[in-house]
């Protein structure tokens, strides 16, 4: 049987940390109460007109630069038309024709054979950045035959990322989105917690035979978290496979991934291709954005945007701040994944470095297997540990000056995970774990045991 | 040129506007070949024009305060059907 190779593509959409939406004034905020976020604008009453909000450019451009990208000096936007209940303009706006950003790269790590060990570096081609609106929600209710809408999203403002299918799998998606998060996060242009909705992903499969041209392709979507992500994508890999196989075909249609019975499903509502007839916004100009050449001297700042002055204050990507953590203190690469993947965590290992004299490369041994095991055995975030870094350093002290070994180190840990408020010296003491010091005493203690058995040590001797 | 059935089909289900008799289906050639009269103008080498205002049409930039919303009441108003505070549309 000739080998398949399976092609994956992704479309991003997060959203804009901002306190406003994208073309109005009404507050981005997670669940408030139905319908009081909404504007005029948002509810599409005649009359209405879009006013676009400076951050969200702001936060687009900070992205498109952290990924690489052309930024566009002249973007446009355009009216993407389609019918449903959430949508009450009957389009969005979007960027169809000219993104502000494209032509970008993400560079993501894999484990190979999930080995920690062992991590290889993979990139992906970012198509373009556009700035587009969200919808509305709808909350179906099949028993009265009614759908009820709640227009607090709409019309908040959204990034979406185009991912070229440049991946093979759902593990190479989902490591390609967990950078992408971390990213957003740093930069602070979106929060990207999937659980919220701020970060939605739908994949693009498809899979042909090597040397062949690329397969017709499904959109998967209703993926609402990094675990699923992987779990849809190879599920849809393989049914296009098997359905290939048994001589089947596969249709150009969207599916969503049901997660309890993790699989892919046809979505109802998707007859034939939707024709979106883009047009024009008539309503907003070309948005132009400067650079320190072209910046001009008549204006009013606040209506210019200088990329190279947000180049200027980009933060630490997560890849630079991985470097200089592996440089800094001599850990191994996959530390500094594990350190940058729980939130607080690289903080919490740095802080605990600054207080302690054992060595960093002795005391990532504690953080990750010690700490973190016990983080996510209980389900803690490292802001809600008992232990703090204070008091795992003056325990890491206690280890280092030799007051005790690093099996009771262990206990003491166990003790102060508690969080009864003691030190780890009072719990030393109280559970009397100190290391003898006194070398005569230990000789006592020796002999003793000698002593208690003879034989053993006649066997011994004799070999 | 003739509009075919299927287009026809099409067209009233992307605009949900019916063409139910004859009548609107002429209507509809007709503007059809009144908006091809766009076709004569040759634009080689002419850029789309936004606006006949070009380049002093300036994208206004909005500080990102929160100014509106908070008017549930009188957005609610405007429609027929509502089940606390939601707006009703029909399934699906």
């Amino acid at each position: 049987l000739a080998p398949w190779v399976p092609v994956v593509g992704l479309e991003i959409h997060a959203q804009i940390s901002s306190n406003s939406k994208l073309f109005s004034g009404s507050q981005v905020q997670f669940a408030a109460p139905p319908n009081s976020l909404v504007s005029f604008f948002d509810a599409s009453l005649p009359g209405t007109l879009p006013v676009l909000n400076r951050r969200c450019v702001e936060a687009a451009v900070m992205t498109g630069l952290a990924l690489n990208c052309s930024i566009n000096k002249k973007s446009l936007f355009d009216r993407k038309h389609y019918f449903y209940a959430d949508l009450p303009a009957g389009y969005q706006i979007t960027q169809q024709r000219v993104p502000i950003a494209v032509n970008g790269s993400l560079s993501y790590s894999l484990c190979i054979d999930n080995k920690m060990s062992q991590m290889v570096t993979k990139t992906v081609r970012i198509k373009q950045i556009q700035l587009e609106q969200d919808s509305g929600k709808s909350l179906h209710d099949d028993t009265r035959s009614q759908t009820l809408v709640d227009l607090n999203r709409a019309g908040v403002g959204l990034m979406e990322v185009v991912m070229e299918p440049d991946m093979c799998c759902g593990e190479e998606a989902a490591a390609a989105v967990r950078e992408l998060q971390l990213i957003l996060q740093t930069l602070g242009s979106s929060q990207a917690v999937m659980a919220e909705g701020q970060l939605r992903v739908d994949a693009n499969v498809s899979v042909h035979h090597p040397g062949e041209p690329y397969g017709v392709r499904t959109e998967v979507k209703n993926i609402n978290s990094i675990r699923f992500l992987v779990k849809a994508i190879d599920y849809e890999i393989q049914r296009q496979i098997e359905e290939l196989e048994n001589g089947g075909t596969i249709l150009n249609e969207t599916r969503a991934f049901d997660s309890k019975l993790g699989c892919t499903v046809p979505m109802r509502d998707k007859e034939g291709k939707q024709d979106y007839r883009f047009m024009p916004e008539p309503n907003l100009p070309p948005l132009i954005l400067y650079d320190a050449k072209s910046l001009p001297t008549n204006m009013n700042h606040q209506q210019v945007i200088n990329i190279d002055w947000i180049h200027e204050r980009l933060p630490d990507l997560p890849s630079v701040k991985r470097k200089k953590l592996v440089e800094q203190y001599g850990i191994l690469p996959e530390h500094s994944f594990t350190l940058l993947n729980e939130d607080g965590l690289a903080e919490f290992f740095e802080s605990v470095v600054k207080q302690t004299q054992m060595k960093p490369k002795k005391v990532i041994g504690w953080i990750l297997k010690d700490l973190l095991s016990y983080l996510k055995q209980h389900s803690l975030t490292v802001k809600e540990s008992p232990v703090s870094s204070f008091l795992l350093a003056d325990l890491l002290n206690l280890l280092e000056k030799k007051e005790i070994s690093s099996t009771a180190a262990k206990q003491v840990l166990a003790e102060l995970w508690k969080g009864e408020g003691k030190t780890p010296l009072e719990i030393v003491k109280e559970q009397k774990l100190e290391l003898l010091q006194d070398q005569k005493e230990l000789e006592q203690i020796c002999q003793a045991v000698i002593d208690g058995h003879k034989n053993e040590v006649i066997m011994m001797v004799l070999g | 040129q003739k509009v075919s059935v299927e287009v026809l089909e099409h067209l009233e289900h992307l605009a949900l506007v019916d063409f139910r008799d004859a009548e609107g289906v002429e209507r509809l050639q007709k503007a059809i070949q009144f908006a091809d009269q766009l076709h004569e103008v040759n634009t080689d080498g002419v850029e789309p024009m936004d606006s006949v205002l070009e380049d002093r049409w300036c994208l206004y930039l909005r500080e990102d305060d929160v100014t509106e919303g908070n008017c549930t009441k009188e957005l609610l108003e405007n429609a027929r059907e509502k089940v606390e505070e939601y707006f009703v549309a029909p399934p699906g």
